[in-house]
């Protein structure tokens, strides 16, 4: 089919943005949706940590924040409202955190689907690690015998993607403790390092996860400033 | 005029919410500009006109959850919009004449009907030009609801037809078939009306409030059953269904629960002035029904008894402005008076576990497990959440429990096993001022007790009139197979373990 043609020719563009703070998240995400709409810029990953901030989707529950958001701003936490879908999460140091400003036309265009596929990219990038994770019924994410190790949150505009996925390589999980992650009760969360009882590098969890999307998404990878090994 | 449509987001999504509208009624848009933003799970989706022109009108409110291909407004072209767009009032033109050279920018050559606004559609909408494929009120009010509900429903066996629906036309969302799981009885032996004929459907009037309130008792109805507060009387959890009394009055019980949109068709009840010409006559909705069955089958199961003891709290007091901010800080928890109350009820009830037990037939069952009630009252009616196990737990795990189950009774997160297997219960009028409540057992159980107010009030101390922090606490129990005493002595422990609580266990 020529669809399928057209489609894995497209590129899937990474930048690694380093570490940054949520809210220039959301300012570059902006942009790059109106790019991507406009035709100006191919499919693109933003690959990134954040500063620590609790964020709440648009179905948030504000009493899913167990603590007072003044007290966690002044523990350094940003807490933000944000447009993508899901209830509260929490980002942070050893986070990586994934953005898909991704096109979905025009044979693409279902938001479950589209959530699938990034647990797919996910379950393959900790399969890497010899880790079995997979998916809850019901309950989007990537989950790793009961426990959460990924979370995911979308938005959508004329069918481009933004948000996208948070997996937590060596995040400080006391962190969550100060929220309902995602209005689930009684749910531990999980990292990488904490299953393994290992290291384990942010970089190389990177590389990973780009090429499994890329598979996923029969995109050809351009990762321009990557440091694949 | 053009319909905006919830578009279908995916194969597998039948429905999505509103979350947003960007645009106001009135408001000029352009084609493909962010109108409204919707929701579906984890993914957030904004809505861009599908025409240039004026935003007519918004058939669907944000918060709404509708199946897609549901219109939720309406756009109208420049000329249209120009014309004095009558605020939908009375009487809405059924089928308004269509301009015949409908503008270019307007794909749907079809005169769309206005109709009404918002939730009056479904009742006095005239005939209303649909393309293929749109759902018509009529299918909306047919269904009902939506696949993932019937799915819910299927699974729990419930009727859609007896759930109160809150969506637009009445149809059943998903929150309101999960408030209703959780509300109902976990013995599905007390079922709906087995096959209600087809005609039961009503049709729903516009539903005035997207939650179903409690109704109000009409004025010129007889006075409640119980005269205690309604507050220190909590909603039973799930439980065996009521054998119906041999006497009951038969006309209103025999008859199938009519849905609560339903106009009163019940003959009104003797004694009872003509119910529209002088009262407003709201149905009950099922928690309502529920409580009420429940309150008065154990008032004619328990032989009630209530004895209050006077605590002074002013030791509680100090532990707790002493160790809140802590509590705060390093657990994320509001430390309150209730988790103090809860530990000692505890204590108390290990030393007298007549206090937890349950009448068997002819035997007494003592409970191995302390699972304590709450009693929360909700703007929707009371549920009782079980911190199970609550002697294994210390002050934190209480307070914690006792907020998260708080929580997610307000949020109607509680999962149906969460009401179930309490032993005691706790309720707390004093919230609302109450000095002290004779509140009603909940069954099985053979005692609860009602927290009172607690303030400040003079005191005899040493022959001194001295300010202390006071508080009732008032124990009723079944005085079947508790006696006096042990309730006195149980009440005497409970009030010893608060005032010499130990601050070790903080």
């Amino acid at each position: 089919m020529t669809t399928t043609a057209a489609a894995s020719t497209r590129t899937l563009a990474v930048r690694r943005l380093g570490r940054i703070r949520y809210a220039d998240g959301l300012k570059l995400q902006a942009e790059l949706v109106a790019d991507r709409q406009a035709g100006r810029i191919p499919d693109t990953l933003l690959l990134l940590e954040h500063d620590p901030a609790f964020t709440l989707g648009q179905n948030a529950k504000r009493e899913h924040i167990l603590a007072d958001p003044d007290a966690l701003r002044a523990k350094g936490f940003d807490v933000e409202e944000t447009g993508r879908g899901g209830d509260v999460t929490y980002h942070g140091p050893g986070q990586l955190v994934a953005y898909g400003i991704l096109d979905l036309n025009p044979d693409r265009r279902d938001v479950h689907q589209y959530l699938r596929d990034l647990e797919e990219a996910i379950i393959r990038t900790c399969a890497d690690y010899g880790l079995d994770a997979g998916r809850a019924e019901k309950m989007t994410g990537v989950w790793i015998g009961g426990r959460k190790v990924a979370a995911i949150g979308v938005r959508i505009a004329r069918w481009v993607t933004s948000h996208g996925l948070a997996l937590n390589v060596s995040t400080d999980l006391a962190a969550f403790r100060h929220i309902i992650p995602c209005g689930l009760h009684g749910r531990d969360v999980t990292s990488l390092e904490r299953e393994l009882a290992r290291p384990v590098e942010m970089s190389e969890v990177m590389d990973r996860l780009a090429a499994h999307m890329a598979e996923v998404f029969i995109r050809t990878l351009c990762d321009t400033e990557g440091s694949t090994g | 005029m053009v319909d905006i449509l919830m578009p279908q987001m995916g194969e597998s999504i039948a429905e999505g919410t509103v979350t947003k509208w960007l645009k106001k009624v009135g408001d000029r848009v352009q084609r493909d500009e962010p109108i409204l933003e919707i929701s579906t799970d984890k993914v957030d989706a904004e809505i861009p006109s599908p025409a240039a022109g004026v935003l007519r009108e918004i058939k669907v409110d944000s918060g709404a959850t509708v199946p897609i291909n549901a219109v939720l407004g309406v756009i109208a072209d420049e000329a249209q919009a120009g014309a004095p767009a009558p605020q939908p009032a009375a009487a809405a033109p059924a089928a308004a004449p269509a301009p015949a050279a409908a503008s270019a920018a307007v794909p749907t050559p079809a005169p769309t009907a206005t109709a009404p606004p918002t939730l009056a559609a479904p009742a006095a909408s005239g005939p209303a030009t649909l393309k293929p494929g749109e759902l018509t009120a009529e299918d909306l009010r047919r269904t009902r609801s939506s696949p993932v509900v019937r799915k819910i429903a299927a699974e729990h066996q419930v009727d859609i037809r007896q759930v109160q629906g809150t969506g637009i036309a009445g149809r059943v969302t998903r929150q309101d078939i999960l408030q209703h799981l959780e509300t109902r009885p976990a013995d599905p032996t007390a079922p709906p009306p087995p096959t209600a004929p087809p005609m039961q459907v009503p049709t729903p009037p516009p539903m005035p409030a997207p939650r179903p309130q409690p109704p109000a008792p009409p004025a010129s109805a007889p006075p409640a059953p119980a005269a205690a507060p309604t507050l220190s009387m909590p909603t039973p959890p799930p439980m065996p269904p009521v054998a119906p009394p041999a006497a009951a009055p038969a006309p209103t019980p025999a008859a199938p629960p009519v849905a609560p949109t339903a106009p009163p068709a019940a003959p009104p009840l003797p004694g009872m002035p003509t119910p529209a010409a002088r009262a407003q006559v709201v149905p009950m909705s099922p928690i309502r029904k529920k409580t009420a069955e429940h309150m008065v089958q154990s008032k004619r199961t328990s032989a009630h008894v209530t004895t209050v003891f006077e605590v002074d709290m002013s030791h509680v007091d100090k532990l707790r402005s002493r160790h809140k901010a802590a509590y705060e800080q390093q657990h994320f928890v509001k430390l309150t008076y209730l988790p103090f109350i809860v530990k000692a009820a505890v204590d108390a009830l290990k030393a007298f576990p007549v206090l937890n037990s349950s009448v068997d037939g002819d035997a007494i069952a003592y409970h191995k497990d302390v699972n304590i009630g709450i009693a929360v009252a909700l703007d929707w009616g009371l549920i009782v959440p079980v911190i199970r196990s609550a002697d294994e737990k210390n002050l934190l795990g209480l307070a914690r429990s006792i907020n998260d189950l708080a929580d997610r009774a307000r949020t109607r997160r509680l999962k149906v096993d969460e009401v179930q297997g309490g032993t005691f219960t706790i309720t707390n009028p004093g919230v609302f001022g109450s000095l002290f409540g004779t509140p009603i057992i909940n069954q099985p159980q053979v005692a609860i007790l009602a927290v009172g107010t607690i303030e400040k009030r003079p005191v005899v101390r040493d022959d001194a009139i001295a300010i202390r922090t006071m508080m009732y606490l008032a124990l009723s129990f079944d005085h079947r197979i508790v006696d006096g005493a042990d309730a006195d002595r149980f009440m005497a422990q409970l009030k010893k373990g608060l005032q010499e609580f130990d601050e070790t266990a903080l």
